[in-house]
């Protein structure tokens, strides 16, 4: 390793779900605290809605629909169902 | 590490148990039922894997075996084409009308196969033994999770032949056996004392089960297939994170072993980042790239809907005791 890094990282926003960033990485949460994953990608969170913050577990195909060009759709009642 | 010689189910794998063991030529006969087709089809794949006990290796390319093989692909093939089109279809419309891909595929994955969840089933009102019957047809295939799509790698172009490794080498445990997905599961099944030999509960597995089991092999095995074969592997990691928080907590509720939920608790995390990988990187690139490449894609991941949900509905009568409900349920897979 030469330590010295000739391309940036890319980082990706997955539309409606998690961004998704190379790893290994550490990642501070809002208290302060460091999350460590030796994962080689990992997919943190961007709904809220996690139960294994800051990690995405997939919860925001639950919560929530694309915004604005998306007509709602009937799934609302099931939702937060069993969540 | 050899999977031990399956209990014949009918005429084919009594006469397919005899040819393979060196009793003389393998006598060519009918399937006499579903079970019975599809057990000596996981036979024959097994011969691909890691080969059956008592018999020899050199038989994995014997033509005869070749020819019968064939036959009962056909069929398989023939009947999951059928049984997949209706829910592939307006998926490919879809794609040949220009939308975005991921979007297409993750809003297939999320359609209404019309029956129950398993992981629904545990999470909330299934008791231990149930629960125990539907881990052990699981592991026919947890104990050799992601192999069959590994054959599908030196067919594949270098940019999806990447993103198919950074998703395995997950699932591979990333160097370390002892992270291995089906090593985390061998953990989950000695804690809850049950047996971890390969294949060890292939005699109790359901034809369901084994059809879910021979799709994987046959999308892997064979180059033609190949888009199907990522289209299956991505559809098994996007309904599998959701899923496994369900097992997690129906685990918990029943204060199931810890390792076993740790199993589930790894799939909530690992294949929430391994569905985005291979749905926007490893597929969405190659659709763009090879657009030709879509409609079996999205017939590979419906395959793995539908299979999925007649697995569950036939798992959930077993461990019922014979009745089913009809209710919706979010697809499944744990990858």
């Amino acid at each position: 390793m030469s330590g010295e890094r000739t391309t940036p990282r890319e980082v990706l926003l997955c539309p409606d779900g998690p961004v998704l960033i190379p790893g290994p990485v550490t990642v501070e949460d809002e208290q302060g605290v460091k999350h460590h994953s030796e994962r080689p990608v990992v997919a943190v969170c961007r709904c809220g809605a996690s139960s294994v913050p800051p990690w995405c577990d997939g919860s925001h195909k639950q919560v929530r629909r694309r915004p604005a060009t998306a007509v709602p759709t009937p799934r609302s009642g099931r939702e937060l169902e069993d969540y | 590490m050899r999977a031990p010689m399956p209990t014949p189910r009918g005429a084919l794998t009594e006469a397919l148990a005899d040819g393979l063991r060196g009793h003389g030529v393998l006598r060519c006969v009918e399937p006499d039922s579903h079970d019975d087709a599809a057990l000596a089809l996981w036979m024959l794949y097994e011969l691909h894997h890691r080969g059956l006990e008592g018999v020899d290796d050199a038989l994995e390319w014997d033509p005869a075996l070749l020819v019968l093989r064939a036959r009962l692909e056909h069929d398989l093939e023939e009947r999951w084409r059928d049984r997949a089109r209706d829910l592939a279809r307006p998926a490919q419309e879809r794609l040949a009308d220009g939308e975005d891909f991921a979007e297409v595929f993750f809003d297939l994955c999320a359609a209404d196969t019309g029956g129950e969840s398993l992981a629904r089933f545990v999470q909330r009102e299934a008791v231990t033994d149930q629960v125990l019957a539907l881990l052990r047809q699981r592991s026919v295939y947890h104990v050799r999770e992601q192999d069959s799509a590994m054959w599908a790698l030196p067919r594949l172009d270098d940019e999806t032949k990447a993103h198919l490794v950074a998703i395995a080498a997950d699932e591979y445990g990333n160097g370390y056996p002892d992270h291995l997905h089906a090593e985390l599961w061998r953990r989950g099944m000695t804690a809850c004392g049950l047996d971890t030999g390969y294949a060890a509960y292939v005699d109790e597995a359901l034809p369901e089960v084994l059809d879910q089991n021979n799709l994987m092999s046959m999308l892997g095995l064979h180059r033609r297939l190949v888009p199907a074969a990522l289209g299956h592997l991505a559809a098994f990691e996007v309904c599998s994170a959701v899923p496994s928080r369900r097992m997690v907590r129906g685990l918990e509720r029943l204060g199931m072993p810890e390792p076993i939920a740790d199993y589930y608790r790894e799939h909530m995390v690992a294949d929430a980042v391994h569905e985005q990988v291979a749905v926007r990187r490893m597929l969405g690139g190659w659709v763009a790239r090879e657009p030709h490449v879509a409609d079996d894609v999205v017939w590979g991941a419906a395959v793995c809907l539908a299979a999925e949900q007649e697995t569950a509905t036939a798992v959930l009568a077993s461990v019922r005791g014979g009745t089913t409900h009809d209710r919706p349920g979010d697809r499944e897979a744990v990858a």
